[in-house]
């Protein structure tokens, strides 16, 4: 049962990366008992499962997920969402207003707009119907003020960082209150534009180094430090 | 320029450019060459210049295109007016109709078509300057393209062609030897599955000189195989040690 990648080598498309009694994971696939990259990634192992992460991918839809759309649509009944993904969303009418929408009296678009941003979480989708969104939960809804980030969504595992470390570190230092989209959006609201350009910029640096190691601490490091700068410039 | 050259292959056995009859012409392969597309490549195999970018999955348009059970792959394969010596109209031609079908039929095995029910994967595949061969190296670009966007491939895909030139077989036949010599196969392969994609013969062989057409043509591939995948990573690579010099300053 060879394996024929080390951990954390690249691998493209087609590569033969184990033969024999292994379980294909993500990005991977299997005929006859052998796996094969089906991306362009990084390999990675425990005993039996090998996965790739991809460097480069797009965000498919799962039930449950939290995501930052934008409306593109005001139909009958409810809105169009792009959340960055190959299926357009769809959110009710009804679930926006918490109660039977009728179409004398409910205008939508001054509820939502087009270009809108919504926080939204998906309740259904499988293969043959689009996703459908939800805001009726706390933490939900329309986006009034904050700053947005679009990151590849393969790396935002790596900006919530091991049990959260990652993001909790730049919620900690910089003040400010973070929602991750999964699919690759992300909102940064704080006290002032400063400390949310900080957070910004934060997280685009992590996207650019995802895969190096040690990054948290360069991190904290660099918000510190700016956050000093910015202290010696007000004196 | 234009006029027919007496003999394609001189004393010494070297063809028209100097090369040996199994030899490739110079290739570079370039990948992410777009920015404003989801994946793309750009391609110089000999005097061919071509730049292929890949759009998708996204939604179906027309929307009564959309396939319930797996996804639509377009291929639209153009020449510019200015890729040959005497100006080509811009409109589709018959036979850039029949490449664009050409190539996604090649490429189609490749993707996992199945994953993404009622979209759409857009390829372009533009042709800046042609010197023979574009449809194998228009098919080297759209993979390396498709592989660069992050659709989910069982393979990347390479093409390369084989001829008859003045009774040799010849490897990777340009302009000159492609309109003169007496045949060309075409042949694409996915290298680590071992299959082929596309193989097409224009002119006429023998049956043993099919086979040792055939046989060149594979031998090209899996040589392009290995400047592709080096490509492929070298983008990915590059940026990584970048960031890694940033980090140790």
């Amino acid at each position: 049962m060879p394996i024929f990648f080390e951990r954390r080598q690249l691998v493209t498309p087609g590569d033969l990366i184990a033969e024999g009694e292994y379980i294909a994971g993500e990005n991977t696939y299997m005929e006859k008992n052998k796996i094969y990259a089906s991306r362009v990634g990084i390999v990675e192992y425990e005993t039996k499962k090998i996965d790739v992460v991809a460097l480069k991918a797009f965000y498919v839809p799962r039930m449950g997920d939290i995501v930052i759309g934008t409306i593109t649509e005001v139909g009958f009944n409810g809105w169009m969402v792009d959340i960055n993904s190959p299926y357009p969303a769809l959110l009710r009418a009804s679930d926006v207003l918490s109660r039977p929408f009728k179409p004398q009296k409910d205008d939508l678009p001054q509820v939502l707009d087009v270009g809108d941003l919504v926080v939204a979480k998906i309740v259904s989708y499988d293969r043959t119907h689009d996703p459908q969104l939800t805001v009726a939960e706390p933490g939900l809804g329309k986006i009034t003020r904050g700053q947005i980030v679009k990151v590849t969504p393969t790396k935002i595992p790596r900006i919530i960082g091991r049990k959260g470390s990652m993001i909790s570190m730049i919620k900690q230092e910089t003040g400010c209150n973070i929602i991750l989209g999964v699919n690759g959006v992300v909102l940064i609201t704080g006290k002032t534009l400063e400390d949310e350009q900080l957070a910004m910029r934060a997280i685009l640096r992590i996207e650019e180094e995802s895969h190096t190691s040690g990054l948290t601490d360069r991190i904290t490091q660099m918000i510190k430090e700016e956050k000093s700068g910015r202290e010696e410039n007000k004196k | 320029m234009n006029e027919k050259p007496e003999k394609l292959i001189d004393k010494k056995g070297l063809r028209l450019d100097g090369r040996k009859p199994n030899e490739l012409r110079p290739i570079k392969f370039e990948v992410g060459a777009i920015t404003s597309a989801d994946g793309s490549a750009y391609v110089e195999q000999g005097k061919n210049k071509i730049l292929a970018g890949v759009y998708g999955p996204r939604e179906v348009h027309p929307r009564h295109l959309a396939l319930q059970d797996r996804t639509v792959l377009k291929c639209r394969y153009h020449m510019a007016p200015f890729s040959v010596q005497e100006r080509k109209s811009p409109a589709p031609s018959r036979r850039e109709v029949e490449l664009s079908k050409v190539i996604r039929e090649s490429l189609e095995p490749a993707i996992f078509m199945e994953y993404y029910p009622r979209t759409m994967i857009d390829v372009f595949v533009e042709v800046l300057q042609a010197d023979g061969g574009t449809r194998c190296a228009s098919i080297n670009a759209a993979a390396l393209a498709l592989a660069d966007s992050g659709i989910p491939m069982r393979d990347l895909v390479v093409a390369c062609a084989a001829g008859k030139v003045d009774d040799t077989i010849v490897l990777d036949l340009m302009d000159t030897e492609d309109k003169v010599g007496s045949a060309d196969v075409p042949v694409a392969l996915m290298p680590n599955l071992n299959a082929v994609t596309l193989l097409q013969m224009d002119g006429i062989l023998s049956l043993e000189e099919f086979e040792t057409a055939v046989n060149l043509a594979l031998e090209g591939c899996k040589q392009i195989y290995a400047v592709q995948k080096e490509a492929l990573k070298t983008k990915y690579v590059t940026t990584k040690e970048e960031n890694k010099e940033e980090a140790e300053e």
